[in-house]
């Protein structure tokens, strides 16, 4: 067994993995270190930290520390040394490992436009990835009006709703004809153009970005095609690149990402790598359900409950997760073989388009309002047969299995079904109490004991017996 | 009105049923028929040894052989080897007797009931947040005002008719009833929102719903602070659970979890209401205690009309587990474990304390233990069939087969009975006097309006009779000079019932019948005869020792068995105490179906149209523990990935034959709710 481990990185991945350890019990000794100054907590919210409805601690993430972790928040590990099997951090220690755990995560890319290049970004420039870089954004954003987002990519899109949610101005600048062009198709783009429109977010596509001017006034954008905005604040969200900067000092095998095998081992078998600094094929994942099933795999492996664990990357599904925004994409919309569903009504800003292949969905985009999408997401998910009665992908709960609405008459109703159920008493015997001259609920109660149980088929019984009233003459059953 | 309309056909809705016999908890007002039944037990049966063969026999007879057979188990293997398994249906009076009979007559540990199936693990999950269990901490006509209404797992409409008027009291002011539930079931269908999850996943939801509320500022921060312990670690639990991740498990949508959280947080007056569809897991616990935690985060418990609450089954589902036929406990809800609880226990039952047994076992593990060689030898069962009811049944039949005795107490040849060497008939409930404690916590009377038929005991009467053949005759037990006084009459029981349970949780001491026909009704606890009961609960403090409640972090777990290639699909059991009658079905299947429902397989028209089954064609499901044989039914109502079958039959319909039986860590409740089935056609023979 492996005694003792040490995790680089306390994100998203390097917490889970150390909670899964930990939940796993055994003696071994696990030691995490990040460069973050604070307790572990979720990347992901941040976007909602950015509208304004919680607090840091409502981010907090539920650490192993004490329960067997030892952990060092605030600490960076500057090197590895794979002869000796140790780590060297930036307050001098030096820490042996027999297991090593890449979780370095990705940083945020800082395009080379003039006026960022110079190391240190200018107060008004800032990323958006970290806490600290959410501190920042928020400092100024408190006494700014205007903000521009350069990126319209799915981070782009969250820091920009959510600072428009706090009563900002802002404008997204995307060098794309249409956004978010990894997930979606043009179409798409457009209703949610429209929908972010709606929401105070302008857009101002297809012009890339060449310069950024900076002082403590303000910031100044300028874009190729001549124009040029000013703004309070500038968010840069052009998309992240793996860290890997440890791995490949160490002359480990390193692509985009950290290479890695089916359980996460690197090209040294006791270093691995997991979460977005990890490649796994040819794919970076970069999203917290495959860096979590990583964590667990390795955490079957490195504690022995599995030894044989295999990581299975699942096909990915994107969802924008920001008020008044209902976005999911999942596949290549591209165009393929099989059969295609599409829904649009523009003037609710609901689009629907999905792809399917031999029973299968291989690819979707829903935006907006579509009651089907939990439905899609796991079918999806886990490859499931889609139902043959396709229309219920697209309209979901609307159509079929939804609420019945109530009868409007009870003409339809057929004589045999039971309205009375205590005292088993169907509606041709309630006609029949009827034509033998019943003509109040009581008269009809009295006559057929209906309603007598527990007394919830009243509302039934006098409906029937109003509508024997107004049809007295005509002929009842069908 | 109560009609509904679907694909153009209409049908009222379908209502209680009262065909339970092979259920959990007895009903109370057992239908009419049933009383004058022509299968109606009226003489004790003894199992002939040459033919095999059930004969009838008399009470002397019967009571000899029962006496014989405890003392030479108990001769032989010890105390323990003699166990009782009682149930969810008796008289409060019956199951404070079956508990004492257990302690103090044969002083076994061994004593637990069919309500661990049913009740256990909202119990439990209350026990650790509140400090207390009652199903509703306030009366039910609170569900009729509230602003929100959440239904987890529950299905009233078709289970519990009585609470209907409420449900339609509440949506007639403008209320919100949300319904969370894997079917489309009649509660489901009046419903405004419905969220089906799949099966299992119903915990992964009530974080997520905790994860928005915090998201979009519905907490209750100063009701945290002043009246809860333990939030910081429900938060950071909870922040793992954004709704997309929820959505992806469960397959709800993050839209109708918002709509959800927001219905909730923003009603005046939010009542969260948990059942067996949630409860019946191995998580069972910890799913109720995430609903809990909700429900504590917004504030509501304690707020006037406001709260969380269990939906208890019938019968007697509240007063049958408050008096000591559970395992670990002594009436009024008291610990068996504790030592002042003991002591005052022993002082009514005039034991010493350390005469009285230690905790058992929880139902299933008792049930598994059954003939084997550390396992009680001879089993007495009471107002139970698990036979039918406990999961892995064809396991549990092999078990109760391997007993030296078992006697089974009923009025009708249930599928247990079928297995005793003694069955006793016994009277019904339109026969006894007696009280019950419903979902509110309220004692209400049950008057006998008949007298048994000839040759008909009560549960209390025999009670009393096989204490004192034991305490009698030759080879008594040596060391006891007197015979326990063990009542036949239920109002004697009732008194010392209340000097036993007064100062307890659930304490009756201030219930009288008089008081209780008085008021219609009185909720514990109520200590004096001249003071207030407490129709709600929590106002002012929580049961605990500080008078706070408790959070507890709770995170999913995947259910105890997954599907996989071979059982590629969820299998989910309930009741259906009603058949729902469409125009079709009533033309297809002739006027047999309007009498009572039979046993069916729902599934959904595509998994039937792989299988090629035609609606109405026997199918069979299949489980690693074993198979089921009933017709399909087809139905949209319910997810592709997932058949369902209700649990009420025995024989080749037995639906827990196949459940799975990995049981909650906690309250010992078993996952009847989930297990990984594959569906075959049956070959037409
Ligand atoms: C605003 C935002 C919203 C997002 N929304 C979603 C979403 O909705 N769904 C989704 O699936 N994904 C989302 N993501 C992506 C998701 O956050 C990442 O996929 C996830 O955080 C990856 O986890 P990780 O542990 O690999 O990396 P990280 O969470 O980035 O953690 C890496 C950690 O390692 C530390 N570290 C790096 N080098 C060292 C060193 N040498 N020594 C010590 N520590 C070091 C870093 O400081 C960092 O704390 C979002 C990301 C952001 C920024
Ligand atoms: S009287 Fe009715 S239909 Fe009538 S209720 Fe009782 S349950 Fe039912």
């Amino acid at each position: 067994m492996t005694d003792r481990i040490v995790i680089i990185g306390n994100g998203m991945a390097g917490t889970r993995l150390a909670s899964e350890l930990s939940a796993r019990g055994g003696d071994r000794k696990v030691t995490a270190f990040g460069t973050e100054p604070h307790r572990a907590y979720n990347r992901i919210m941040l976007s909602t930290l950015l509208a304004g409805a919680i607090g840091e601690p409502d981010v907090q993430l539920a650490e192993a520390a004490g329960h067997g972790i030892d952990l060092h928040t605030g600490v960076c590990v500057t090197a590895i040394d794979r002869e000796d099997r140790a780590v060297r951090t930036d307050r001098g220690d030096r820490v042996h490992y027999d297991h090593l755990v890449l979780a370095t995560g990705s940083r945020a890319v800082v395009p080379p436009l003039t006026g960022l290049t110079g190391g240190e970004l200018p107060a008004r420039v800032v990323p958006f990835r970290t806490l600290d870089d959410c501190r920042r954004i928020l400092a100024v954003a408190d006494r700014a009006r205007r903000v521009l987002v350069l990126g319209g990519g799915l981070l782009g899109l969250e820091a920009a709703r959510g600072l428009a949610g706090r009563g900002l101005e802002v404008t997204v600048v995307h060098p794309v004809p249409y956004l978010m062009e990894r997930q979606l198709d043009p179409t798409a783009a457009a209703v949610l153009a429209r929908t972010l429109a709606d929401l105070g977010v302008t857009t101002q596509l297809a012009v890339p970005a060449t310069a950024v001017l900076a002082d403590s006034h303000g910031v100044r954008l300028e874009l190729a095609d001549g124009r040029s905005f000013d703004a309070d604040l500038l968010v840069l969200a052009c998309g992240v690149r793996p860290d890997t900067a440890l791995a490949t000092a160490a002359n480990l095998a390193v692509g985009r990402g950290v290479l890695v095998d089916d359980q996460l081992r690197t090209s040294d078998r006791r270093i691995s790598a997991i979460g977005d600094c990890a490649q796994h094929g040819d794919t970076l994942t970069g999203l917290v359900a495959p860096a979590w099933a990583q964590a667990r795999v390795l955490a079957q492996v490195l504690s022995g409950a599995d030894p044989s664990a295999r990581y299975r990357p699942r096909p990915a599904v994107t969802r924008l997760k920001t008020a008044g925004i209902d976005l999911a994409a999942m596949g290549d919309p591209g165009d393929g073989p099989g059969e295609e569903l599409t829904f649009t009504d523009p003037a609710s800003g609901t689009y629907a388009r999905l792809r399917i292949n031999h029973e299968r969905l291989t690819a979707a985009i829903l935006v907006g309002d579509n009651p089907s999408v939990g439905t899609v997401i796991q079918l999806f998910d886990r490859g499931q047969p889609v139902p043959s009665d396709r229309r219920s992908l697209l309209l979901g709960r609307a159509l079929g299995t939804g609420p019945a609405e109530p009868a409007t008459t009870p003409a339809l109703m057929p004589a045999a079904a039971t309205v009375c159920h205590c005292n088993n008493v169907d509606k041709g015997t309630l006609v029949e109490s009827w034509r033998r001259g019943a003509r109040t609920v009581d008269e009809v109660v009295a006559a057929t004991r209906a309603g007598t149980g527990c007394g919830s088929c009243r509302d039934a019984v006098a409906g029937i017996t109003d509508w024997l009233s107004t049809v007295e003459s005509v002929e009842v059953e069908r | 009105m109560t009609l509904r309309e679907a694909d153009g056909e209409v049908a009222v809705l379908p209502r209680w049923f009262p065909t339970n016999q092979g259920g959990l908890c007895q009903k109370g007002w057992t239908a009419a028929e049933l009383l004058d039944h022509p299968d109606r037990l009226t003489t004790a049966l003894l199992r002939d040894p040459a033919s095999g063969e059930l004969r009838p026999a008399s009470w002397d007879a019967a009571l000899d052989r029962i006496v014989t057979g405890i003392r030479t188990v108990q001769a032989n293997h010890g105390r323990d080897a003699v166990a009782v398994f009682g149930g969810g249906g008796l008289t409060n009076e019956k199951a404070y007797a079956l508990g004492k009979f257990a302690r103090v007559v044969l002083r076994t540990r061994h004593i637990d009931y069919n309500g661990r199936f049913c009740m256990s693990s909202a119990a439990a999950a209350g026990m650790r947040a509140f400090g207390v269990d009652r199903g509703l901490p306030f009366p039910l006509a609170d569900l009729g005002t509230a602003d929100t209404l959440l239904l987890v797992g529950a299905n009233p409409a078709e289970t519990m008719p009585p609470l209907v008027r409420w449900l339609t009291e509440q949506r007639r002011r403008g209320g919100r009833l949300i319904v969370v539930d894997p079917r489309v079931t009649a509660t489901a269908r009046q419903a405004d929102l419905h969220l089906q999850p799949l099966p299992g996943t119903d915990l992964a939801v009530a974080n997520a719903l905790l994860h928005i509320a915090l998201a979009e500022g519905f907490v209750d921060h100063s009701y945290v602070a002043g009246r809860t312990t333990g939030f910081d670690e429900v938060r950071r639990a909870v922040a793992e659970w954004w709704p997309a991740r929820a959505e992806a498990l469960s397959g709800v949508s993050v839209a109708d979890l918002e709509t959800t959280a927001r219905a909730l947080g923003g009603a005046r007056r939010a009542i969260i209401l948990t059942a067996r569809g949630a409860e019946q897991h191995a998580k069972g616990v910890d799913t109720v205690t995430g609903y809990v935690n909700l429900a504590l985060a917004l504030g509501l418990p304690g707020r006037p009309g406001s709260g969380y609450g269990c939906l208890t089954g019938q019968g007697n589902g509240q007063g049958g587990r408050e008096h000591g036929q559970k395992a670990d406990q002594l009436p009024g809800y008291r610990r068996i474990d504790n030592l002042a609880d003991r002591e005052h226990v022993a002082a009514i039952w005039g034991v010493p304390a350390e005469e009285i047994p230690g905790p058992g076992v929880p139902a299933y593990r008792l049930l598994d233990s059954l003939g084997t060689p550390d396992g009680p030898k001879a089993l007495l069962v009471f107002g139970s069939n698990p036979v039918v009811s406990a999961p892995r049944a064809a396991r549990i039949e092999g078990r109760l087969r391997d007993l030296d005795l078992l006697v089974v107490v009923d009025f009708l040849r249930s599928e247990t009975a079928a297995l005793a060497d003694v069955v006793l008939p016994t009277a019904q409930w339109a026969e006894e006097d007696g009280t019950m404690t419903n979902l509110e916590g309220r004692v209400l009377r049950r008057r006998a309006l008949r007298t048994p038929p000839p040759g008909v005991r009560t549960d209390l009467e025999l009670l009393a009779a096989l204490a004192t053949a034991l305490e009698q005759g030759p080879g008594r037990p040596a060391g006891r000079d007197r015979g326990p006084a063990l009542s036949p009459e239920p109002a004697v029981v009732f008194e010392e019932l209340r000097a036993a349970s007064a100062g307890g949780l659930a304490d009756y001491a201030g219930i009288s019948w008089e008081r209780i026909d008085a008021q219609e009704g009185v909720f514990w606890p109520c200590p004096e005869l001249d003071r207030p009961d407490t129709p709600r609960l929590f106002a002012d403090r929580f049961s605990t020792p500080d008078g706070r409640a408790r959070f507890h972090a709770v995170q999913h777990r995947p259910a105890a068995e997954q599907v996989c290639a071979t059982y590629p699909l969820h299998f989910t059991t309930g009741r259906v105490l009603a058949q729902y009658q469409s125009g079709t079905q009533t033309r297809r299947v002739p006027a047999l179906r309007r009498a009572a429902p039979a046993a069916f397989i729902e599934l959904h028209p595509d998994v039937a149209d792989r299988l090629g089954v035609a609606d109405g064609e026997p199918v069979r499901v299949r489980s690693r523990r074993g198979e089921l044989i009933a017709p399909a039914r087809l139905s949209s109502a319910i997810r592709p990935d997932t058949v369902f079958a209700p649990f009420h039959w025995g024989g080749i319909a037995r639906a827990n034959t196949v459940t799975n039986d990995a049981v909650d860590p906690i309250s010992g409740m078993p996952e009847f709710k989930i297990c990984a089935v594959r569906v075959e056609k049956v070959a037409a023979t």
